[in-house]
C-alpha cells in the first residue's frame, strides 16, 4: 500500500484528478473497451470532482467510454432529494462532464426489491469485468462506503442498516431532524471494493486523523473496515498533512521520502512516452 | 426551432432560481423547463443542442400586469383595430423582455368594452409577441375624485339593486377575457362587488380611489389581493388615516401592489417606502401608454390627447401625468436602483410577483421545474440580451 502525503485538500483534489485521468488515459478506453471506475460521495471527494470538470472542459480527458458505478445510497430517499447521492453525482460532477447516462450505474435506494437490486448490482460489474479503478472516502470511524464498524471485511453490496452515530452525524444535512435521517442505505461491500484492480482513498482533514492511523498503522480490523486495504495489491492513500497528525513521525517521513516516486504515478502521458521511447534506446 | 421531444441546454449561465442567483445550466424541452436529473437518470437522456449564453443571467420573462398600449395603438382608444393593436403591443414589447402582459382598458363607456374586451382573447405567447393573459380593467368602479387621466363621465356608479353578474355583463359584455378589475372599495355597494369578483376567480386591484384605511382592510377582507399603480390617484397618506397605502403594513401579507417605476410618477423615496414595507409585495408595472415606443407629439389615451415631451406623457396643455412612456426592462432597472434593493429583488418584482397576484406562478415568474420556457437574458445591467418565450428565441439583442 502507498500513502501520498501532500499539503493542503486542495492538492490532493488535484493528484487524485490527475491519477484518474492518468489511470483512464493509460488504459487507452473506446467503443469495445470501457474503464470501469468506482466513485464516492461526500465532502472530500468534491474537489477531485470539480477538477476533473475542469480537465473534461478544456478537452483533457473524456468519460465517453467510462462506466460510472457508486458506492452507495440511502435507502428511500427520493432521488431529486438533495442528499440524494443520485442528486450529489448528478450536480457535482455528471452534469460537468461528457458522460452517457446509460453509463452510470447507482443503486437504487427506492427499488422495491432492494436484496435484488444489490446482488443486480454485484452482477453488473462482474459483467463489465470487474472494477479498473475503485475511489472512496473514509469516514471518522475508518467506514468506507456505508461498511459500519464490525461490518464483514468480504461483504457484498447489500442493505445496511446505519449507526446511530452515523444518523446523529447526517442530522445536520436533514434539518437537525434525526427522524428523518435516513436509517439504512444500500452499499458496496468491503470485498466489492477490494475485488478492483485499483484503489485510491481520499483522506483529508484532522477529522480523520484517527481514522488514517488505524487504517494503516494498526492491523486489519473490521472496526476500522479501510484497514482491509492494507491487503490489497494496488491501494493509494492519499492525505493532506491535518490527515498525518495521529501517525507516527516515522511513518509520515518514510513515505514522504517516497513523493518523487509518488509523482511518476501520476506523470502526463506524453512526458511518459518520452521516458518509455528514451529508455528503449538505452535498452539498446 | 425546437422540434418536439427535442432537449435543449442553456449553458454558460446564471439562472434566478428560488430567490437567488446560481450558476447552473438550464434544460429545455417541448417549451417547458425541465428537471435534468430524471431526464439523466430516468431516461438515460443528456440534451440534443446546447445553447452558449455567453455569461448572461437567465430569469424568468417579465409580466406586466398594467399596459394601455404602445407604438401608436391604445387598447381604449383604436377600437376598431383591437386585435391589430394587441398584436402590434404583443411583439413590440419582446425587446423589453415582456413575455406575457395584461391588456389594460381605462374607464370607458359600455359601448368601447363590449366591442373590445371580446376581441382580446387570452392567447399563449410566441415568435408574434408575448402572452396576452387577460384584460386588465382600470375602472368604470372608480371614485371620480380619484379619476386621473380617466373620463368622468364614464365612471359608473354600482347598483344595489341588479346582480353584479348582471352589471359586469351589461358592463364589459363578456367576464371570461378579464383577469382583472381595478375598483374603488368606498363606493356604495364595491365590498360584494369585490366578493363577486373574486369567487369569479378575477383579481381586484384597488386603485382610483379615496378609500380610508378600514375600507381598504374590508376590501381585501372581501378578496382584494392587488393594489393599482401605489400612490398614484388614490389618497395620500396620512398618520391617522394611511389609506390605501396603509394596507403595506396591515397584517394582510398577501397584498401586492403595482408600481410605476418609471422615475417620474413614483419618486424614489416613495418606492424605497414602498420596497421596504413590503417587498413580497412589490409589482413593477409600466402602466405605459401608445406613446410607449414614440416619438415626442401629441397621442390619444381613451378621448383625450396626450403630449409626449422629454420622456413623460401629461395631457395635452396641462401638467397632469397619464401614464407613463417608459419601457418595462427600464422600470426594473430605475427600481433596482431606486430602491437599492437585490438584483433579485429587482427581478421578481417583474416576473414572480405579477405572476403571484394572477396565480400562474406555477407556470410563469419562475425557473423551476415544468414551468413555461419563458426566458430572458440579462446582462450586468439588466439590459435585455434575448427573449425566449416557450423555448423560442423571440427577440435577439443586435451586437
Amino acid at each position: 500500500m502507498r500513502l501520498v502525503i501532500l499539503d493542503k485538500p486542495n492538492d490532493v483534489a488535484e493528484w487524485a484528478a490527475k491519477y484518474v485521468m492518468k489511470k483512464i488515459k493509460d488504459f487507452n478506453a473506446g467503443p469495445e473497451k470501457y474503464f470501469t471506475l468506482g466513485l464516492p460521495t461526500g465532502g472530500t471527494p468534491l474537489g477531485m470532482y470539480k477538477k476533473l470538470a475542469e480537465y473534461c472542459k478544456n478537452g483533457k480527458i473524456s468519460f465517453k467510454y467510462v462506466k460510472k458505478y457508486n458506492m452507495d445510497d440511502y435507502v428511500g430517499l427520493p432521488p431529486d432529494h438533495v442528499q440524494s447521492y443520485h442528486y450529489y453525482m448528478f450536480h457535482n460532477f455528471f452534469k460537468h462532464i461528457d458522460i452517457d447516462p446509460k453509463n452510470v450505474h447507482i443503486l437504487d435506494g427506492n427499488a422495491t426489491d432492494l436484496e435484488k437490486e444489490c446482488d443486480d448490482y454485484e452482477e453488473k460489474i462482474k459483467e463489465a469485468g470487474g472494477i479498473r479503478l475503485f475511489i472512496g472516502g473514509i469516514g471518522p470511524d475508518g467506514h468506507i462506503a456505508f461498511n459500519e464498524p464490525g461490518s464483514s471485511l468480504v461483504s457484498r453490496t447489500r442493505v445496511k442498516t446505519l449507526a446511530h452515530e452515523t444518523l446523529e452525524a447526517n442530522c445536520r444535512f436533514f434539518d437537525n431532524d434525526i427522524t428523518k435521517v435516513p436509517t439504512q442505505a444500500l452499499t458496496v461491500g468491503v470485498q466489492t471494493v477490494l475485488d478492483a484492480d485499483d484503489v485510491l482513498i481520499l483522506i483529508t482533514g484532522s477529522s480523520k486523523a484517527l481514522a488514517l492511523h488505524h487504517c494503516i498503522e494498526e492491523g486489519v480490523n473490521h472496526m476500522w473496515t479501510a484497514s482491509a486495504f492494507q491487503q490489497h495489491k494496488h491501494t493509494i492513500m492519499i492525505c493532506d498533512e491535518d490527515a498525518t497528525q495521529e501517525l507516527k513521525v516515522k511513518t509520515v517521513k518514510y513515505f514522504k521520502n517516497l513523493n518523487k516516486i509518488h509523482e511518476k504515478l501520476i506523470e502526463e502521458y506524453e512526458s511518459k512516452r518520452i521516458s518509455s521511447s528514451m529508455l528503449e534506446f538505452c535498452e539498446k | 426551432m425546437a422540434a418536439p421531444g427535442l432537449i435543449t441546454k442553456f449553458t454558460n449561465c446564471c439562472l434566478l432560481r428560488d430567490h437567488q442567483i446560481i450558476r447552473d445550466d438550464l434544460w429545455v424541452k417541448d417549451g417547458k423547463i425541465i428537471d435534468p436529473m430524471e431526464l439523466f437518470y430516468r431516461h438515460k437522456k443528456v440534451y440534443d443542442q446546447v445553447v452558449d449564453c455567453e455569461d448572461a443571467l437567465i430569469a424568468p420573462g417579465y409580466i406586466d400586469l398594467q399596459i394601455n398600449g404602445g407604438f401608436g395603438c391604445d387598447f381604449s382608444h383604436d377600437i376598431e383595430n383591437t386585435e391589430e393593436c394587441v398584436s402590434k403591443v404583443a411583439k413590440g414589447i419582446l425587446p423589453h423582455g415582456v413575455t406575457s402582459f395584461c391588456p389594460t382598458l381605462v374607464t370607458s363607456g359600455p359601448d368601447v368594452y363590449r366591442k373590445v374586451i371580446p376581441r382580446i382573447k387570452k392567447r399563449p405567447g410566441g415568435e408574434d409577441g408575448a402572452t396576452v393573459l387577460g384584460v386588465h380593467c382600470e375602472g368604470p368602479f372608480i371614485s371620480p375624485e380619484k379619476k386621473g387621466a380617466h373620463c368622468l363621465s364614464s365612471i359608473k356608479d354600482i347598483d344595489e339593486d341588479s346582480s353584479q353578474a348582471l352589471q359586469l355583463i351589461q358592463m364589459y359584455g363578456c367576464l371570461s377575457n378579464i383577469v382583472i378589475v381595478t375598483l374603488a372599495p368606498e363606493l356604495p355597494n364595491a365590498l360584494n362587488m369585490i366578493e363577486f369578483l373574486a369567487k369569479e376567480n378575477i383579481v381586484v386591484s384597488l386603485g382610483h380611489s379615496n378609500a380610508n384605511i378600514d375600507i381598504s382592510i374590508k376590501g381585501v377582507e372581501k378578496g382584494a389581493t392587488f393594489i393599482t399603480h401605489l400612490f398614484n390617484a388614490m389618497s395620500a397618506f396620512h398618520h391617522r388615516d394611511p389609506g390605501i397605502v396603509g394596507l403595506l403594513a396591515s397584517h394582510y401579507k398577501n397584498v401586492f401592489f403595482g408600481l410605476i417605476a418609471d422615475g417620474i410618477h413614483t419618486h424614489p423615496a416613495a418606492l424605497r417606502i414602498a420596497h421596504r414595507t413590503h417587498s413580497d409585495g412589490t409589482v413593477v408595472v409600466t402602466d405605459a401608454l401608445s406613446a410607449l415606443g414614440l416619438p415626442d407629439g401629441i397621442h390619444y389615451l381613451g378621448s383625450k390627447s396626450v403630449e409626449v415631451k422629454n420622456g413623460c406623457a401629461y395631457l395635452a396643455g396641462s401638467d397632469t401625468l397619464c401614464g407613463s412612456i417608459t419601457n418595462f426592462a427600464e422600470c426594473i432597472r430605475i427600481f433596482k436602483q431606486s430602491t437599492g434593493c437585490s438584483t433579485v429583488e429587482a427581478l421578481e418584482a417583474g416576473t414572480l410577483h405579477p405572476a403571484q397576484v394572477l396565480k400562474i406562478e406555477n407556470q410563469k415568474g419562475t425557473l423551476n421545474f415544468e414551468a413555461d420556457a419563458d426566458l430572458i437574458f440579462l446582462n450586468q445591467d439588466l439590459q435585455v440580451l434575448q427573449t425566449w418565450i416557450d423555448g423560442k428565441c423571440v427577440y435577439k439583442r443586435s451586437s
